[in-house]
């Protein structure tokens, strides 16, 4: 396979803007949902057999009880979801007696997560110590990692390259998310958080591969220009990247269609942003420093 | 074959053995009772609340509303997981834990974790019936009207029983309170102080009763004598002879599975596990051949490796861990994947087929190196974060990630040495 990455970059590019504007446009609008690990507040779900009862039917139970409404959303077939503000322990207690008079209630199927404001900030906090370390740690071992390629563009253009890949990598199933969050309820919580971690540590690879490739045949071919070797590099390491890709994409499908509710938004955030990791790799971060390359004309 | 090559082959095929053993510890051991009493050892899976169910209960004290001082407060901490703990162990949970927990701000909590529980509202509701107990000696301000009181530093944490009693005259119900030794030597403190004034007794932040202190008492006995009827009283004295709470306590978080529910989470990410382990392995040998069925086998292995591992250490295996173990089979394999294309490259360029699969091995080494790196990075970064979803996956994932390179390097590489010949 012998494929002109080069040539076709600016198309690439351009669907890559095109991406990372739409998603910033979609973030501004929508905004995203926080979940209630951030928020604080209570959620509560529990299966039926049979039918469910209907949101006004609860809502009007929670009034009485002197509790705000709640959101109440189906998931599947047999299972509803309670979101609502901070409740204590009685009143949780006498929501579920409640729920069970409203039908056959599926014995131990209850779930029932609370979250203080206290612990919500506090999360919040953690989560920011978090997502800045990994973003240093990753910055050291780009650093590390690319000190060896200086030929002929510096190693920190390699590095920046890298690193705008990943931002597009992170922040477009952000933007998919504040999409999901509209029309289907979809909240950043904490396996949110740590799958667009994951993605992180997972997508820098792909791109480190190809450019290891590049210092691989810039030190042995002499002869070669810049644009012949960056598009060899990318050709002969396209399987590569493409099939392990795929295999860890293969999995993660799994796990979103049978690995139940919990896990799938999830294991979807894994997808988009692994995916993405990998055509960024390809068609994003050489290009780019081969764009970098023609505009300082370092050609001559 | 090279001496070297029979020996790794013969050290993956015991490994192989061993763990698969581990993981399917009944079918060794069915076999052994056909000859023998005697038994494998069987290490069974450790199980987080979101898959057997239970329940993760974050408490905060209250030392606002207490009269401990701060230096004190890591003792009343330990105290109180004391009581905590006597608490969850009288409602018969299964190994029940309980911590301390240290937060931001100086604030100190109490993490309860209750797994295998039917009731788990039951234990929780017990835990929240835990009396606080103190008492509070009358303020010298002669010139307020009403009785007013301050804090001293005796309290439930110093209780050693309760009883019931009847008051000889009036045959009022009362409360027999009996402190430890330290209760009592602090007991005999404050009576002396406070002669002729009043020593009131608080439960909940609750004025329960004020006697006059007529003189010293020493022995660590007081009485609580209170408009209560027996059956009140008798409450009490079973909910103070389980504990009575040095600080008040308030439920800040918790989060609560029930059994049959984290039963279907078990199940359907087993499901998406196997499904996952065998889309792999089709895709390893629709694009690899006979490679690729080298490296099916490989993982497999791997998946034992993992699931052995799992049982031994132990690591007790959350929602977010299943998740971290079924991305790694696809990382795993991302290994294999190095080392078969870079052959094929060497291949292409005319290397003979030995010489190709060496190199192959030898180039990608690298990449599969430094590929993982940068997710063990994160994973480290992770689990200092602490949040149990968080930990469980960091956890999970790392492990994952170091057996794999592991198994791409011993077990494969054996493996293609050993059966890819031309």
């Amino acid at each position: 396979m012998k494929f002109d990455f080069i040539k076709y970059r600016r198309i690439f590019y351009g669907l890559s803007i095109g991406l990372t504007i739409a998603t910033v446009i979609l973030i501004a609008s929508f905004g995203v949902k926080w979940g209630i690990d951030f928020t604080g507040g209570s959620v509560l779900s529990i299966s039926y057999n049979g039918p469910l009862p209907t949101s006004q039917q609860i809502n009007s139970e929670l009034l009485n009880l002197g509790l705000k409404e709640a959101v109440v959303q189906q998931q599947g077939e047999k299972t509803i979801v309670l979101k609502m503000q901070n409740i204590t322990e009685e009143n949780h207690q006498q929501i579920v007696a409640k729920l069970k008079e409203m039908g056959s209630v599926v014995e131990g199927s209850e779930s029932f997560e609370s979250i203080g404001p206290v612990i919500g900030n506090e999360l919040k906090g953690k989560i920011k110590t978090v997502v800045a370390l990994s973003l240093l740690s990753i910055l050291i071992y780009i650093a590390i990692a690319f000190r060896k390629i200086s030929r002929p563009v510096k190693s920190y253009i390699y590095g920046a390259t890298g690193i705008i890949a990943l931002f597009h990598d992170v922040m477009i199933p952000i933007g998919v998310w504040a999409i999901l969050g509209k029309y289907y309820g979809y909240e950043i919580t904490i396996p949110i958080i740590t799958a667009l971690l994951t993605v992180f540590g997972y997508s820098i690879n792909d791109t480190v591969v190809v450019f290891d490739r590049i210092r691989e045949n810039l030190s042995r071919e002499k002869t070669a220009s810049f644009k012949e070797i960056v598009n060899r590099s990318l050709n002969q390491t396209f399987a590569r990247s493409v099939n392990t890709s795929a295999t860890v994409l293969i999995v993660l499908t799994t796990l979103f269609l049978f690995g139940g509710t919990s896990l799938r938004p999830f294991a979807l955030c894994l997808i988009v942003g692994i995916g993405l990791g990998t055509y960024s790799s390809i068609f994003l971060a050489s290009p780019l420093v081969y764009s970098y390359y023609k505009l300082r004309d370092l050609d001559k | 074959m090279e001496r070297k090559v029979k020996n790794n082959l013969i050290f993956v095929g015991i490994l192989a053995v061993v763990v698969f053993c581990l993981v399917f510890s009944n079918i060794p051991n069915k076999g052994l009772s056909f000859f023998t009493e005697k038994r494998m050892p069987e290490f069974p899976f450790k199980l987080g609340l979101d898959l057997q169910g239970g329940s993760h209960l974050v408490y905060q004290a209250d030392f606002a509303s207490s009269s401990i001082a701060s230096a004190d407060q890591k003792e009343a901490m330990q105290g109180l997981r004391d009581v905590i703990e006597r608490r969850v162990n009288l409602f018969g949970v299964s190994e029940p834990q309980v911590a301390i927990q240290e937060a931001g701000g100086g604030a100190q909590r109490l993490v309860v974790d209750l797994s295998g529980v039917t009731d788990i509202n039951k234990a929780i509701e017990m835990i929240g019936k835990t009396p606080y107990l103190d008492f509070r000696q009358q303020t010298v301000d002669f010139n307020a009207e009403n009785l007013t009181f301050e804090p001293t530093t005796l309290n439930g944490r110093y209780l050693k029983k309760a009883d019931l009693g009847f008051n000889q005259q009036t045959m009022a119900p009362e409360i027999l309170l009996e402190f430890n030794p330290e209760g009592a030597e602090l007991f005999r403190q404050i009576t002396s102080q406070n002669v002729g004034k009043r020593l009131a007794i608080f439960i909940d932040n609750s004025l329960i009763s004020a006697p006059n202190v007529n003189e010293e008492i020493s022995g660590g006995k007081a009485q609580i004598t209170g408009q209560f009827t027996v059956q009140e009283a008798r409450e009490m004295v079973r909910n103070f002879n389980s504990g009575a709470l040095p600080v008040p306590i308030n439920l800040i978080s918790q989060n609560t599975v029930g059994p049959s529910l984290g039963m279907a989470s078990l199940n359907t990410s087993l499901k998406a596990g196997i499904f996952g382990f065998l889309a792999v392995c089709l895709f390893m040998i629709a694009f690899y051949r006979f490679g690729g069925f080298l490296a099916s086998i490989a993982l497999a292995i791997y998946a034992l490796i993992l699931l052995s591992l799992f049982k031994i250490i132990p690591i007790t295996l959350t929602l977010a861990g299943v998740g971290a173990a079924i991305l790694s089979i696809g990382m795993a394999v991302d290994a294999n994947v190095l080392i078969f294309e870079r052959q094929k490259e060497e291949r292409k360029k005319g290397e003979n087929f030995k010489t190709a699969m060496e190199n192959g091995f030898k180039r990608a080494w690298p990449s599969i190196r430094d590929s993982n790196l940068t997710t063990l990075l994160i994973a480290l970064v992770m689990f200092v974060f602490g949040s149990s979803f968080v930990k469980g996956f960091a956890v999970a994932l790392s492990l994952g990630v170091l057996v794999s390179m592991f198994s791409a390097i011993i077990i494969t590489r054996t493996l293609v040495r050993v059966f890819v010949r031309k």
